[in-house]
């Protein structure tokens, strides 16, 4: 069993190294898609910075952005998994192995005393959301999300005779909110229903998707496109300073939600969207999902 | 739009010339300075006591850093050197730039109305650095050169660096009273009113 910890341990360093230095695949084209399109020249300087920074950030194993974020996990326990107890200690322990081998800058912080903890494990940190799946592996998304791009996530308890144009308008007051601060490009994730937890937890989520995937839901893919293009008709462009490309995707998911209520949360993750996936087999054998 | 090369420390020709739009990469000393250091340097100002702020910023490239610091072999090594956001500074940026002849500012987001006039009346630019550029900027780094009030935490600390060929930087707020950012933004929210009607 310690076996199978030691192995947990070192993959999720795995996971959050590659994080640190990459970004999926889907967010570089998209990134450098942005930059053959865009014909300002104060833009174009922006993406073509970015996308350099990119290749330097991963030739060079230098992290992406001096706002390497807070550890976030989203765990998908298979009920069949032979370790469960434990399995936060092995989170913080790689999370505190990252910090100082990475190193990752240390965020995290008491928010009475602002004392710093110096090494990103506190009280609730790492952010952990959990879920027992049928099965017997263990699949864990990472998202390391800096403060700058969380800062302007949004939560919106709308009446519901406001209906999908409220929601719509939401999305884009966000938006109009956001402005520069989130570093921009981003990642609008959008989560409509539940309560408000459940809102800003599904928000959060549609950031994790692939940006070519496309919307299972047809309504749904449409009004992703819908946004994505008026959004970006603003002409905020690249980090506020103007040009075609502020959003580089909507993404929307959505729960039931009670009669009287229509929470709309919306979560901006910027373009150094560092996020990995990884399955571990019960024999602790890893396999990497993303980045690839 | 045009393409600058500038070395520090900056005059205040330097800086005239520059126009919202330009692209400016810095060759030099950068000084990183983000909330405490304006706090304490301007303290010390009010107090009289401008000599006690251990670097003279006459003409300097000020940095809104916190970067990621480790000691190897005894000696300071950046990780990391993006921009923090500049509006947590806005309320006393324009007192700092009064007091200390700062030329250029370097950060992200962009600043508002008082900064704005400040650097019209005194001469400064506000150089945007592309939010999370960080691995690009690091490698611009050629050495730390000193680091002063450590006391503060070392993102909050004064770092002062020596950089080559840092950038690109654009120019968004110059001396002549133009702001980009809120040119691009104020033109947002007039589209906004257009956007709302297709809903
Ligand atoms: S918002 Fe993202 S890119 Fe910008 S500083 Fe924060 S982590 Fe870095």
């Amino acid at each position: 069993m310690s076996d199978l910890r030691e192995s947990l341990i070192n993959g999720v360093f795995e996971m959050m190294k590659l994080a640190a230095f990459n970004v999926p695949d889907d967010v570089k084209n998209a990134l450098k898609r942005a930059y053959e399109i865009e014909d300002n020249p104060v833009a174009k300087a922006n993406l073509g910075a970015i996308v350099r920074n990119l290749e330097v950030a991963s030739t060079e194993r230098i992290p992406i952005c001096q706002d390497t974020g807070t550890p976030t996990f989203f765990v998908e326990l298979g009920e069949d998994f032979p370790l469960k107890a434990g399995l936060r200690e092995i989170i913080e322990q790689a999370t505190v192995k990252a910090t100082q081998e990475i190193p990752l800058r240390p965020n995290a912080v008491n928010p009475w005393t602002y004392e710093n903890s110096g090494n990103n494990v506190g009280r609730f940190v790492p952010i952990i959301h959990w879920e027992v799946v049928p099965g017997d592996e263990l699949k864990i998304t990472y998202l390391a999300k800096g403060g700058g791009s969380e800062n302007t996530s949004k939560l919106y308890m709308l009446s519901p005779v406001l209906g999908l144009k409220g929601i719509k308008k939401a999305v884009i007051d966000a938006v109009v909110e956001a402005g520069p601060k989130p570093c921009p490009p981003i990642i609008v994730g959008v989560g409509v229903g539940g309560g408000a937890d459940m809102a800003m937890k599904l928000a959060k989520k549609a950031t994790l998707r692939r940006l070519d995937d496309k919307n299972p839901d047809p309504k749904l893919a449409e009004l992703e496109e819908e946004l994505l293009h008026k959004i970006n008709s603003l002409g905020l462009g690249p980090m506020g300073l103007g040009g075609k490309t502020y959003a580089l995707a909507v993404k929307i998911e959505w729960a039931h939600k009670h009669p009287a209520s229509l929470p709309v949360g919306i979560s901006t993750l910027c373009w150094a969207a560092r996020k990995s996936i990884a399955v571990f087999k019960p024999d602790g054998s890893m396999k990497v999902l993303m980045p690839p | 739009m045009a393409e600058y090369r500038l070395k520090t420390p900056l005059s205040e020709e330097d800086v005239r010339q520059l126009k919202v739009g330009d692209i400016v990469y810095i060759s030099g000393i950068i000084v990183t300075g983000r909330d405490q250091v304006h706090r304490r340097a301007l303290e010390l100002a009010a107090k009289g006591e401008k000599d006690k702020v251990p670097v003279n910023l006459e003409g300097a490239v000020l940095y809104h850093c916190g970067p990621i610091v480790k000691k190897v072999d005894g000696e300071w090594k950046i990780f990391g050197f993006g921009p923090t956001t500049s509006a947590r500074m806005e309320s006393v940026e324009a007192d700092f730039i009064k007091e200390f002849g700062v030329r250029a500012i370097i950060g992200k987001g962009g600043m508002f109305e008082r900064t704005t006039q400040a650097m019209k009346e005194y001469g400064a630019v506000y150089l945007a650095h592309p939010g999370g550029v960080s691995a690009v900027a690091t490698k611009s780094v050629k050495r730390v050169i000193d680091v002063h009030w450590l006391d503060l935490g070392t993102p909050e600390a004064m770092w002062v660096v020596e950089v080559e060929n840092f950038g690109p930087t654009m120019v968004a707020i110059d001396s002549h009273g133009n702001n980009l950012f809120l040119d691009v933004m104020n033109k947002a929210k007039e589209k906004v009113q257009e956007v709302y009607k297709t809903l």
